[in-house]
């Protein structure tokens, strides 16, 4: 336990000057605007508003550089703001399948409808150190250079693909292959972490909630612990998309629906394990992950965790820790986490005295008993003394 | 409010809306600007900046959940003598959303309408698809057909 202590304003002041220098760096070194953040470190920003749970690239920006680039401090720094804002509506749910789709690729399906799209990836390149960039800038229009070679003759763009190719998952469950994923009628309204605390049994809308918000390398650690044997899925990347879809509220003085804005999103189905019953055949089951932003690693590990999470309700084993709802909920929360481990640095100095005083005691004990005495006291170290 | 009754159809008034929720707000104050004959108005609610929960679905098609919160600010106006318009827009710009709330006043109105549609809805909805189809072609400039090789049998 901590207690509250007084005074050290002055040295706190001091802390706090001394770090805006620090944020600062050299004066000689030209300061970072919020566009050059939020354009050339994107995917810094796409991790602060996907775990810092609010969609706004200026903000996440400015928590990115207030942060000093610390991007869960960044996270705390958004969620702390988004506590000053009402909640004015919440949306219809995105459509994803209506999704502006800038990358589309499955590793289930070499020749699939619409065609696999790799977008801008840092897949198959070859994670080179690229000098050219930290040369001076290249002209506007040079991407420059790097690994990535420019691409030979544009293959047939004649032939571009449909805006937004059909889901892979709807080709398997056209023959009855994978679960459906049909919504109930009516829809129920989803539960919200936001306003309700966390509570067991969490049912599938909360989990996913509290998976997209969840800390990324802690999804990553579960779900590879899962790929290497705890609590297996057997995934296959069924699809991954990313693209731009809109965002509809229905406003309350008009009634009807309304886009107010696009989001960019990744999304992520996991083809799970196959299951089946007396009475139904086995097909494939389902893992999901949809992230904001440019999040692939996310929601590949969102979906994985997801499908593990349903191991129970699935008829599958339970035990393994990416399993276990009340193992991965409560932990997988960044500012959570980050919190109960920092608050060790808070005064904790009753405790500390009181153990201290404990272990001289018993030391004390130890040298004042005869060597006999000392052997055989294997009792329970409940810090009294004989 | 109540719902306002009696305005052009829906989807008409979604699509516009649509339109100028989606324009760039500089482009926008720029044809504010350079409107002829621009109203007057009052704030029948003033810009108000706040979250909106995304909801996503389960599996992309299954019931729906909570994926997390959007800024979004809303305004909604009267013209002097007119019709009221309502601005809801992504993020925090003010502006942005008054702005939409006036134009969708301004198409409200019939004397209007043709004008404004020329003006700002239909050079703003091509600048929208300009954008896509930038997107669409840079996409497919990278899609990709993988051949599998044959397995080598020793």
């Amino acid at each position: 336990m901590y207690v509250a202590v007084k005074g050290g304003e002055a040295a706190i002041d001091a802390a706090h000057a001394a770090l805006t220098k620090k944020r600062r760096g050299d004066p000689a070194v030209p300061d970072l605007s919020l566009e050059q953040i939020d354009q050339q470190l994107a995917l810094a920003v796409d991790r602060v508003m996907l775990e810092g749970s609010v969609y706004d690239r200026e903000l996440a920006a400015l928590a990115v550089k207030q942060a000093r680039g610390d991007l869960l401090e960044a996270i705390f720094l958004l969620r702390a703001y988004r506590t000053t804002l009402p909640r004015l509506a919440a949306s219809l749910p995105l459509e994803t399948g209506r999704m502006a789709v800038a990358r589309r690729i499955s590793a289930t399906f070499k020749d699939l409808p619409g065609g696999q799209v790799l977008g801008a990836t840092f897949d198959y390149t070859h994670r080179l150190l690229d000098f050219a960039l930290a040369a001076a800038a290249p002209p506007a229009g040079d991407d420059g250079g790097g690994d990535a070679p420019a691409p030979a003759a544009a293959p047939d763009t004649a032939a571009a693909p449909p805006v937004s190719p059909p889901r892979v998952s709807d080709l398997v469950g056209r023959d009855g292959l994978i679960e459906p994923a049909q919504p109930s009628d009516p829809e129920p309204a989803p539960a919200d972490l936001t306003r309700q605390p966390l509570r067991f049994p969490a049912g599938r809308d909360l989990r996913l909630q509290a998976l997209a918000r969840g800390d990324e390398g802690f999804l990553v650690s579960l779900a590879y612990s899962s790929q290497r044997g705890h609590g297996t899925i057997h995934p296959f990347a069924g699809e991954i998309r990313q693209g731009e879809v809109a965002v509809e509220i229905v406003p309350e003085e008009l009634g009807f629906p309304v886009t107010i804005g696009t989001v960019a999103v990744t999304e992520c189905e996991m083809f799970g394990q196959f299951t089946g019953s007396q009475g139904e055949p086995p097909r494939f089951t389902r893992g999901y992950g949809l992230t904001f932003g440019e999040s692939e690693r996310k929601a590949m590990a969102m979906a994985i965790v997801d499908r593990a999470l349903r191991s129970a309700e699935l008829g599958g084993s339970t035990g393994a820790p990416a399993q276990d709802v009340e193992f991965v909920l409560p932990h997988s929360d960044t500012v959570e986490a980050s919190g109960f481990l920092q608050h060790l640095k808070l005064p904790h100095y009753v405790d500390f005295q009181s153990e201290l005083e404990g272990l001289r005691r018993m030391h004390a004990g130890l040298a004042a008993a005869p060597p006999a005495a000392a052997d055989k006291s294997d009792a329970p170290d409940d810090g009294t003394l004989p | 409010m109540a719902p306002d009754s009696g305005s052009p159809d829906h989807a008409d008034r979604s699509q516009w809306m649509r339109t100028l929720a989606l324009a760039d707000p500089d482009w926008l104050e720029n044809r504010w600007a350079t409107l002829p004959d621009r109203p007057d108005f009052v704030h029948v609610r003033a810009p108000e900046t706040g979250l909106v929960m995304v909801r996503g679905r389960m599996s992309g098609t299954g019931d729906p959940f909570n994926l997390g919160e959007m800024t979004m600010t809303r305004c909604s106006v009267r013209l002097r003598g007119g019709a009221v318009g309502h601005g809801y827009v992504r993020g925090r710009s003010q502006r942005h959303a008054e702005l939409a709330a006036v134009f969708d006043a301004l198409m409200q109105d019939p004397a209007r309408r043709d004008g404004v549609a020329a003006a700002v809805i239909g050079p703003a909805r091509r600048r929208h698809e300009q954008r896509q189809r930038a997107i669409a072609e840079a996409a497919a400039a990278t899609r990709v057909e993988f051949f599998t090789l044959p397995r080598e049998h020793a």
